[in-house]
């Protein structure tokens, strides 16, 4: 299991130290954090012996072979000396867990998630500032989330009940408080307390798809999928069951059986579903058995599911490239980039993002809509567009200048990347229905007031020229 | 500074208190050493505030061990928490006691976890339930006789989900360091507890579940179906560590499911799109589903045949991911999809990461090689890439390119040309070495060969081995193919090779060739220029075996490695080797035994493990780094075949007299050299290859080394003696083994010893009943005994021995292992051995480290003692474990032993005491050799 959790910031230095175990060495970290002058050696090395012993060569070589190395990182999982280290990195915050063990990899770094998911929502960004600010919070957090190593119930949910940043007075708690805090925290619905009330029972669905392309010179699509998600924020009193419908091929076709006639109408607009996890709240041998996806909503907003389709995807924009050298100094770019979707609906944020030779010295642009401008920094050119409706065409050419080198190695031609958000989703998911059933209440489904939105964006929406 | 926090901490006001334990724990998280305020803090210990409390015991566990004596006064506070009416202070007492490693502190723990495991709080009992595994952890011994395993295990059946889990995480944990005990005690019924809870605990309680079932062997194969069937729906958690897991315990049983069934292909098709949306998660999660299935892969390609779109990779991919996602693409690579996968590969070849490139170009090569239908359109790409002139890309082609030659013989050699012009900008030895093969190997149809192998030449010396190697096998050939023109260079290189190079490689193989020229040429050129064997379609596959292992250890750190847990964890931890079930039938259902792992048919085996007769022909060209990567068992047969294949001819010639060599139309080496490769230094070289005979040990008595050479044939005018020292039953025999060499009957055997130190000599004439013929070998067992004259020698276990035959006597010096003095009752008792300890002068003692040793004490204590060394008592001191044992020689010298053993270091301490101190040393040697073999 897990044997430590360090954090460091960009220099190396140690912010937060937690040693679990012995094996990885005993104590906390080194080196100096809260001045601001950089890790004071000699302070260091005046330690008595006991307290310098062999975890801070772990803490040491994480800094001194990963942190500190000239190369780009080659791997996330780190072996030295014996000891593995993993890493994950938030702006330029590292959080690295050391084990000897043969751990669950996969666990790891699932957890180092979550650490950081459940720091940002006590205390937001991941920052240096920040987590010096909130030491003492974050030595409270590991204490109960991992234990010898092994990761407890990280609900933020859950733990906001009794870790707060206020201190919990044991005293005033009474004892029913205390029992169903920790019946919350190891039960069945670990993610919801008991005794929500809301006067106006609302929820919102957001079904967020980002649509991935990755497109060959001549239009051949190479590879697209969407990825999406279904973001639920509820505000409902007691412990609703909701369940959640879409419009699944394999439900759709379930139920369609009967009637020939509507199995054809319904058909169309059904989409396959390659894969779906979901939140933790939702009962997955139900979803195997009958496909139904229900559950019992965290309060306030969680992702509900994730999903990814690859058939009959709506690919928004089509990138239509062109590149001409002319002589060995001098490159021709021309891109069109057409919209493909219902006239009445408008594409937003919309940027086209080509790249340039890193020799480039001079750049003119010519775009009919929007605003073009050469990054040199970004050795890109980067075209935006505002706002673009449905079934329209766009385009924009540029001449480039390029310095005579005497390098050898061509360019090697990144491809342009585009960015958008469209306000439907790319795959054809369409939500059904969410039934909501509080028996306990005396609130109906009908009572309930819902809202639902569909936002498409890009992911990483290429086309190689 | 310590002076201001100590009078805070000791003040009046909570608030001021709790800011200075704040200020304490920041600067010790700065390290800054802060234990002297030990007391102060403990004292604010006993607080009703919990966020007070729990910075104290922040703080207690990081300085308890560093001050153990003032821990003590924490016992108190931490026993009282454990009876506190709030269940989330009983938990946090009790997890921090687990947390304190200090002795004297876990006796107090006890009580406290006892009441807690039982404790009517769920939440408490979870967190006591992980405090049984830390304890382990300091006093395993204490948790077996305090019984608290037994709780343990009953809390499996906990009505709390998160209790069972945490139970099942602790449990697995524990049984890590005992293998044998049936500690989990899986069983139908249990397994089904543990499927109920896996549908209600948390993520991680699932992924602890999970990872124990998957350690759990089903019966039959209707258990194994029907706890797959319960599994599956873990496939759709958020949690790509919880689908992970969940696939691990699927392919592991999947194994035992017979491939009729429907469920079977039911399963297969479930597995596709999880592992695809793994894909989908962040880049380091990516890294280590990509790194898994590159197992499955190779375990079931059918699971992931459709996918290999997915497997593209994006231009931002971070390295690792891009590095590995190009390793799946390839294996995936078939006849239906390799018109795509060449598309990307070429796109891939202009990108910026050397690494990466590097690894694109070679793909393109193996792509060719496995799919026969892509050859021709990868071997055109290829020319394309070294038209680029990007001096990697051009080195990594050739070495591919040479592959390509070597599964296709005689298809593509229009493009040498092309190659040859590239030899000036090849600077890495693999691309250098890859470029003289392919001249070597074609050098009929290259017009200038000569001169190109001519221009390697001047600088020789300064090439790496692999090159230099390469060169001599090349002009070789060269030679046997245009002998008139090249007489010269081949003499130029032999002379190079075995004169002036201190390799043993390199001269070796000169030899080799300069004696198989001058012996016979057209043995030589059927040798050297044998047709050779095409090389396998898949290249570095894992071993069947390793990868089985592997497969047990889906989504943990071996699988990322891809190494089994043992090559990179210490200690005992870990270490069992898991492997895959065997397909068990429930019922009468008719099914075709089948050896071979699933989806690997027989065939590609074969490739793997090449047989003997293969490698043969291409022992030859062996260090030009063949890509079939095969196990360790493929070297050894390498050099058995190469014996059969020499054998006769140079035992010939090292019998014989010089004038015996010279083929009629090779012109003999310079004159000088010739006497020179017969004296020592061929015979040096060659002993390597006849260094194979070694004897297996005996199972019971002693440890026994394998035979090593003690005489080698070329001092013996033929003769070879190997040997070894065996004790069995109280007789100590030398196991000899005699080879003769030379042309002539050998008959008339004798052997004596000198005076040596522990009196040995033979208790029996040396018996060979019948004549030696040539190349005939005869095993004797020559019993020995202790009754010889004694004379002290240096080293104190040497031993001079003679053997006579009819052609000359031959001396030679082995040295013995002093175990084999071991006497049957060198065990003392306890009382003498403590009086024996004293009584022995301190000076006396030596201290020895033994290194690198995986055994634990108990399996230390039984090798021992089968090699007749008695372990007297066992002590448990500090977490170390101490053996006392006690050995006594033939000639009744008695050795005390002080073996120091901590559990996951693996080196031990060895004290030795004995009143004649020169035997330390050796008997320390023995321990090394009986403990590491």
């Amino acid at each position: 299991m897990i044997g430590g959790l360090f954090i460091y910031n960009h220099k190396g230095e140690v912010l937060i130290s937690r040693v679990y175990r012995d094996d990885i060495g005993s104590q906390a970290a080194d080196s100096a954090v809260f001045s601001s002058s950089g890790p004071l050696q000699e302070e260091v090395v005046s330690k008595p012996e006991a307290f310098s012993g062999n975890r801070r060569n772990a803490v040491d070589a994480f800094r001194v072979n990963v942190i500190h190395a000239r190369q780009q990182v080659r791997s996330p999982v780190t072996n030295i000396a014996r000891t593995s280290f993993f890493h994950v990195k938030r702006s330029n915050i590292w959080l690295a867990a050391v084990t000897k063990q043969n751990v669950n990899a996969a666990m790891v770094f699932e957890f180092l998630y979550k650490m950081c998911d459940v720091m940002a929502a006590y205390f937001g960004k991941i920052s240096e500032e920040n987590i010096k600010n909130n030491f003492v919070l974050i030595y409270e957090l590991l204490d109960e989330i991992l234990d010898f190593g092994y990761p407890q119930n990280s609900e933020t949910g859950a733990l906001k009940t009794f870790i707060t940043q206020q201190g919990i007075k044991s005293q005033h708690q009474t004892k029913e408080e205390q029992s169903q805090i920790t019946s919350q925290v190891t039960g069945q619905i670990g993610w919801r307390r008991e005794g929500i009330k809301y006067r106006r029972n609302e929820l919102f669905l957001d079904v967020l798809e980002s649509v991935n392309l990755l497109m060959s010179p001549q239009g051949q699509v190479l590879s697209a999928h969407v990825s999406g998600r279904v973001v639920m924020k509820s505000y409902l009193s007691g412990m609703p069951e909701c369940k959640f419908g879409m419009n699944d091929k394999i439900v759709i076709e379930k139920q369609g059986k009967g009637t020939a006639d509507e199995t054809s109408k319904s058909g169309k607009q059904s989409i396959a579903i390659d894969d779906c996890t979901f939140h933790q709240c939702v009962r997955l041998s139900k979803f195997d058995s009958e496909r139904s996806i229900s559950f019992i909503p965290p309060d306030g907003e969680f992702e509900l599911m994730r999903y990814r389709t690859t058939k009959d995807i709506i690919l928004p924009f089509r990138v239509i490239p062109l590149v001409r050298e002319v002589g060995r100094t001098k490159l021709e770019v021309k891109v069109v980039i057409k919209s493909n979707f219902k006239p009445s609906l408008l594409a937003q944020k919309i940027e086209v993002r080509i790249p340039t030779p890193l020799n480039t010295s001079g750049v003119q642009v010519i775009c009919m809509k929007g605003k073009a401008k050469y990054k040199a920094s970004e050795n890109a050119i980067v075209w935006k567009i505002k706002r673009m409706a449905g079934m329209k065409e766009s385009q924009i050419s540029a001449e480039i200048e390029l310095l005579p080198t005497n390098d050898k190695k061509k360019w090697a031609r990144p491809p342009i990347s585009m960015n958008f958000e469209v306000p439907f989703a790319p795959s054809g998911l369409k939500v059904r229905y969410l039934k909501v059933f509080e028996p306990k209440l005396n609130y109906s489904d009908h009572d309930v007031i819902k809202w639902v939105r569909y936002i498409g964006r890009s992911g990483i929406y290429e086309t190689r020229c | 500074e310590i002076f201001e926090l100590k009078a805070e901490l000791n003040s009046d006001k909570k608030e001021k208190k709790k800011e200075a334990v704040k200020k304490v724990i920041a600067s010790m998280t700065v390290g800054k050493d802060v234990s002297a305020l030990f007391p102060d803090v403990v004292n604010c210990m006993q607080t009703d505030n919990l966020e007070l409390k729990k910075l104290v015991y922040l703080y207690l566990m990081n300085y308890a061990k560093s001050q153990p004596d003032m821990a003590i006064m924490a016992v108190n506070t931490f026993v009282k928490d454990c009876e506190d009416p709030n269940p989330l202070i009983r938990a946090l007492a009790v997890r921090t006691m687990g947390c304190i490693r200090v002795d004297k502190i876990t006796e107090y723990l006890c009580e406290p976890l006892r009441k807690c495991l039982k404790d009517e709080d769920p939440y408490v009992r979870k967190t006591a339930a992980v405090c049984v595994a830390k304890l382990h952890d300091i006093n395993a011994q204490l948790v077996e006789d305090q019984g608290f395993l037994d709780t343990l295990r009953d809390l499996i059946s906990d009505s709390n989900p998160m209790v069972v889990a945490n139970a099942v995480a602790a449990l697995s944990e524990i049984a890590e360091s005992h293998p044998s005990s049936n500690l989990l005690d899986l069983n139908p019924q249990s397994i089904n507890k543990l499927l109920t809870a896996l549908n209600e605990c948390t993520e991680w309680g699932q992924i602890f579940i999970l990872d124990c079932l998957a350690s759990y062997t089903p019966k039959d194969d209707r258990e194994a179906q029907s706890i797959c069937e319960r599994v599956t729906p873990r496939l759709s958690h958020a949690n790509s560590a919880v689908v992970l897991s969940a696939v691990k315990v699927l392919m592991k049983f999947m194994e035992m499911l017979s491939k009729d069934l429907d469920y079977y292909g039911t399963l297969l098709k479930k597995l596709a799109p999880p592992l695809v949306t793994l894909l989908s998660a962040e880049p380091e999660l990516q890294y280590v589903a990509l790194r898994n299935i590159n197992l499955i892969v190779q375990k079931r390609p059918e699971i992931l045949k459709h996918e290999m779109k997915v497997f593209f990779v994006k231009y931002n991919d971070p390295i690792y991911v891009k590095l590995e996602k190009l390793d799946i693409m390839i294996r995936l690579a078939s006849q239906a999809n390799i018109a795509q996968v060449l598309a990307e590969l070429k796109e891939y070849a202009t990108e910026v990461d050397v690494d990466f490139v590097r690894k694109a170009v070679r793909a393109i090569g193996r792509c060719a090689i496995k799919v026969e239908q892509s050859a021709e359109r990868c071997v055109s790409t290829l020319l394309d890439l070294i038209q680029t002139k990007v001096n990697y890309v051009v080195q990594e082609a050739i070495v591919v390119i040479k592959d390509i030659f070597r599964k296709y013989p005689n298809k593509y050699e229009s493009v040498i040309a092309t190659l040859c012009e590239n030899l000036d900008s090849l600077d890495e030895p693999e691309a250098r070495a890859a470029m003289i093969w392919i001249v070597g190997e074609y050098a009929e149809r290259i017009d200038n060969a000569d001169e190109l192998l001519e221009s390697f030449l001047e600088g020789f010396h300064d090439e790496s081995t692999q090159v230099q190697l390469q060169l001599l096998t090349a002009i070789v050939k060269l030679f046997l193919k245009k002998p008139t023109e090249t007489q010269e260079l081949v003499q130029q290189v032999l002379s190079l090779a075995t004169q002036d190079s201190d390799n043993p490689d390199l001269r070796d193989r000169g030899y080799i060739y300069w004696r198989l020229l001058s012996t016979d040429p057209v043995a030589a050129k059927e040798v050297v220029l044998a047709e050779k064997p095409l090389i396998s379609e898949e290249t570095d596959l894992i071993e069947p075996t390793l990868l089985d292992e592997l497969i047990c250890y889906i989504g943990t750190l071996a699988s990322v490695y891809h190494k089994p847990p043992s090559a990179f964890v210490e200690g005992g931890r870990g270490v069992v080797h898991k492997s895959l079930p065997p397909r068990t039938a429930s019922s009468e259902s008719t099914e075709s035994p089948e050896t071979a792992p699933a989806g690997a048919p027989p065939g590609e085996q074969l490739d793997v493990v090449p047989t003997q007769g293969d490698l043969l022909g291409d022992l030859l060209n062996l260090d030009l780094g063949p890509p079939v990567s095969g196990p360790p068992l493929a070297t050894s047969t390498v050099q058995m075949g190469a014996v059969d294949l020499l054998g006769g001819g140079l035992d010939s010639l090292m019998g014989d007299e010089p004038e015996g060599i010279g083929a009629p139309n090779f012109v003999a080496p310079p004159a000088a050299a010739v006497p020179a490769s017969l004296g020592a230094p061929m015979g040096s070289g060659l002993n390597d290859l006849f260094d194979l005979t070694s004897g297996v040990g005996t199972l019971s008595g002693s440890y026994v080394a394998p035979k090593a050479v003690w005489l080698p044939a070329m001092k013996a005018k033929g003769l070879e003696i190997s040997g070894t020292f065996t004790r069995q039953a109280g007789s100590i025999s030398m196991d000899l083994q005699l080879t003769n060499k030379a042309l002539q009957v050998m008959t008339d055997f004798a052997i004596q010893f000198n005076r040596n130190s522990f009196g040995l000599a033979p208790a029996a004439p040396l018996q060979v009943h019948a004549p030696l013929s040539p190349t005939q070998t005869v095993e004797i067992s020559l019993p020995l005994s202790t009754a010889g004259s004694v004379m002290k020698t240096e080293p104190l276990n040497n031993l001079q021995v003679a053997v006579k035959n009819n052609i000359d006597v031959f001396y030679f010096s082995t040295l013995y292992p002093l175990h084999i003095l071991f006497v049957e009752d060198g065990k003392m008792d306890r009382q003498m051995f403590l009086a024996t300890w004293k009584d022995i002068p301190n000076e006396n003692e030596a201290q020895f480290q033994i290194r690198d040793c995986p055994l634990n004490a108990e399996a230390v204590s039984s090798r021992l003692q089968s090699s007749n060394v008695f372990t007297v008592a066992r002590r448990n001191v500090e977490g170390q474990d101490m053996l006392y044992q006690s050995l006594k020689l033939t000639n009744g010298i008695w050795v005390l032993a002080e073996l120091r053993i901590q559990p996951g270091n693996p080196s031990f301490t060895l004290s030795l005491k004995c009143r004649a101190p020169e035997v330390s040393q050796h008997v320390y040697q023995a321990y090394e050799t009986i403990l590491k073999n």
